[in-house]
């Protein structure tokens, strides 16, 4: 297994308390695989995934428990600079807003050079040309004439093309897209995700996708893990679970999807809010805005409850769930 | 580019009028040069005649502005009641006060922006507090106490330097006026550079070069500190204006006798020649400063574009 996150506890110490950002994930990703990770803001999928690259800001975040398993060593117990040549060399991160993501007064070729004159000890001409190549590799046309270019000079595609183009620079083993599409037109983002998908397949590489966009997912994903208030509610292989969803929250988000069939209905939205990080419910976090909640799920803390060889469900009543559909 | 610059170059043109005739005035308003001439006694009366029709006192205030600009566009800035040609002057004052202002740039420079950025860095730690107070104690106290305590404790005192700098002026000697002068501004410019750092810290492409695997250093030095400057660059550019017309204190108290010396002396003297030359001069450097400051930022900063 590439990376296997085990048990991890995420808490960032804020003035009005301890909020629970992560409590408890597990999730692997192998080779050449694609890991969707959905759920609504706040449910922590972020945040682990910041773990995971070593680029939570500490303090207010704290890592308060787990491991991160990646090719065999545990990422939480290196230090700073072994940890740090883990980063851009090993596993890669692109973020939601390139235009802020990319630094605004340095050219994009510098700042994919950068890459090959920290890592790799290149000269900054060698660099150049190979920022060139890159940028070659992802498709932006007139590479050469664009390379001093810098970010606001380019369109929104152009510049999520740019930042896959700096993740992928060194061909690491392992690239986190955090909501890489979510700011990018329509029409855009699919030619981005089908890029990601491309180069993702040519290098092998394992991909974490974070996204609440479920019809992303459907196209390139392999399995899909579902967060809510830290935890994982559903682990499965991405078909099984657009068939038959083993946990209410999911079932929620899958009919909150607007559908051309349902023209003139109303739309489907989960109930109420989602959960203060600061005050989690105790038992199912779910609880509250379940329509299937019963009182066990205002005691207890449902476990991972094994649903059949590759699909998990954090539901008491998984198994009315998934029957019910 | 070219287009903006001429057009800001014209925009000074009314300005450069503007000031000069308003300085004109005031020193007009002033009262009569000529009775400061004959020191504590009532002027002759026929000296007085004679003197004004000299220096052209006798018409009217418009028309010796007209005359003084005009004799300005030709290098001429007149003559002070002493016989001595202003230009004279200048070239004397000017290299004083730019050596002097050269001095505090840099202090603003080496550790106005180091302290911004330890403290930025640092925020909320006890290093950050104590610059902080300290700041505030800085821009408190006017310049005059400083100056004067500072000159009597190290000069008088302790005899590290001299008090009084040498009409030369040569450079060690304007260290310690060259940090009285800079003071208030630089306390500025550690505030403006941790505000700009504390702020740039959390930035997306901080986060980006991080996530890069850059080392430390090369975070900060390249991606965080080329973004965080570009507020306190400007605010250094426009500052040279400041304390090049803002010496008079500080030359006043280390006996510099540069322009902002000439300066009080020629109010002191109400020598409206000299008084006006050097302020004309001032004002070009100013409005030159900020040009040059409009300029770079557009070098600093790539997305902003004159047209």
């Amino acid at each position: 297994m590439l990376l296997e996150v085990r048990d991890l506890h995420v808490e960032f110490h804020t003035r009005d308390g301890v909020a629970k950002a992560v409590n408890g994930v597990n999730y692997s990703v192998a080779e050449g695989e694609t890991l969707a990770v959905l759920g609504e803001s706040g449910s922590g999928k972020s945040v682990t995934a910041q773990a995971i690259m070593g680029i939570l800001d500490t303090p207010p975040g704290r890592i308060s428990g787990g491991e991160i398993l990646f090719k065999d060593r545990d990422l939480l117990k290196l230090g700073a600079d072994e940890r740090r040549t883990v980063r851009g060399r090993e596993m890669a991160m692109i973020f939601q807003d390139a235009l802020s993501s990319l630094n605004p007064v340095l050219s994009v070729g510098d700042q994919l050079g950068e890459m090959f004159v920290v890592h790799r000890g290149m000269s900054r001409k060698d660099a150049r040309a190979k920022a060139v190549e890159l940028m070659d590799r992802v498709r932006i046309p007139a590479a050469r004439e664009r390379v001093g270019d810098f970010p606001h000079q380019f369109s929104g595609g152009m510049r999520q093309r740019i930042m896959i183009a700096m993740a992928m620079a060194l061909e690491p083993s392992l690239i986190i897209a955090d909501e890489p599409t979510t700011a990018l037109d329509v029409t855009v983002q699919a030619q981005v995700m089908d890029l990601l998908a491309e180069l993702q397949r040519e290098l092998d590489m394992g991909l974490i996708l974070i996204t609440h966009d479920l019809g992303v997912v459907a196209d390139v994903a392999d399995k899909i893990a579902v967060m809510y208030a830290g935890r994982i509610v559903e682990t499965s292989p991405v078909h099984a679970i657009y068939e038959a969803p083993a946990h209410p929250y999911t079932k929620g988000l899958l009919r909150s999807i607007p559908r051309l069939d349902q023209k003139g209905q109303e739309l489907y939205a989960i109930k109420g809010l989602p959960p203060n990080l600061l005050h989690i419910p105790p038992g199912c976090a779910f609880h509250p805005r379940c329509p299937q909640a019963r009182e066990v799920c205002r005691t207890d803390v449902p476990p991972l409850y094994t649903v059949d060889a590759e699909r998990r469900s954090a539901c008491h009543f998984w198994k009315e769930t998934l029957d019910e559909r | 580019m070219g287009r903006y610059v001429i057009r800001r170059l014209l925009q000074m043109i009314p300005v450069f009028f503007g000031t000069t005739l308003l300085i004109f005035l005031m020193v007009n308003v002033m009262g009569d040069p000529v009775a400061g001439l004959c020191g504590d006694r009532q002027c002759d009366p026929a000296t007085a005649a004679r003197l004004r029709a000299e220096f052209g006192l006798d018409k009217p205030v418009w028309q010796q502005y007209l005359t003084y600009m005009g004799n300005v566009f030709t290098g001429n800035f007149g003559t002070a009641f002493n016989g001595q040609k202003v230009t004279e002057l200048m070239a004397t004052a000017f290299p004083i006060t730019i050596r002097l202002t050269v001095v505090a740039i840099v202090f603003e420079i080496v550790i106005g922006i180091s302290l911004g950025v330890v403290t930025g860095l640092q925020r909320g730690r006890p290093v950050d507090t104590g610059v902080l107070v300290l700041t505030l104690v800085v821009i408190s106290v006017p310049t005059f106490v400083t100056g004067l305590l500072l000159q009597l404790l190290l000069g008088v005192k302790w005899g590290v330097i001299s008090p009084s700098v040498s009409s030369e002026a040569p450079l060690d000697e304007l260290i310690l006026p060259g940090l009285v002068l800079a003071s208030v501004s630089l306390a500025y410019v550690t505030r403006l550079t941790r505000t700009s750092i504390a702020e740039n810290t959390r930035a997306d492409y901080v986060r980006t070069a991080v996530a890069k695997g850059l080392p430390r250093r090369r975070v900060v030095v390249r991606h965080l500190l080329r973004n965080s400057l570009i507020p306190v660059i400007t605010f250094i550019g426009t500052d040279v204006g400041a304390l090049m017309g803002g010496a008079i204190v500080t030359e006043r108290i280390f006996n510099i006798h540069g322009v902002g010396y000439q300066l009080y002396q020629g109010i002191l003297r109400q020598n409206t020649q000299t008084v006006v030359g050097f302020v004309t001069v001032l004002v070009l450097v100013f409005l030159a400063a900020n040009l040059i400051v409009d300029l770079l930022y557009a070098v600093l900063d790539p997305r902003i574009r004159y047209a």
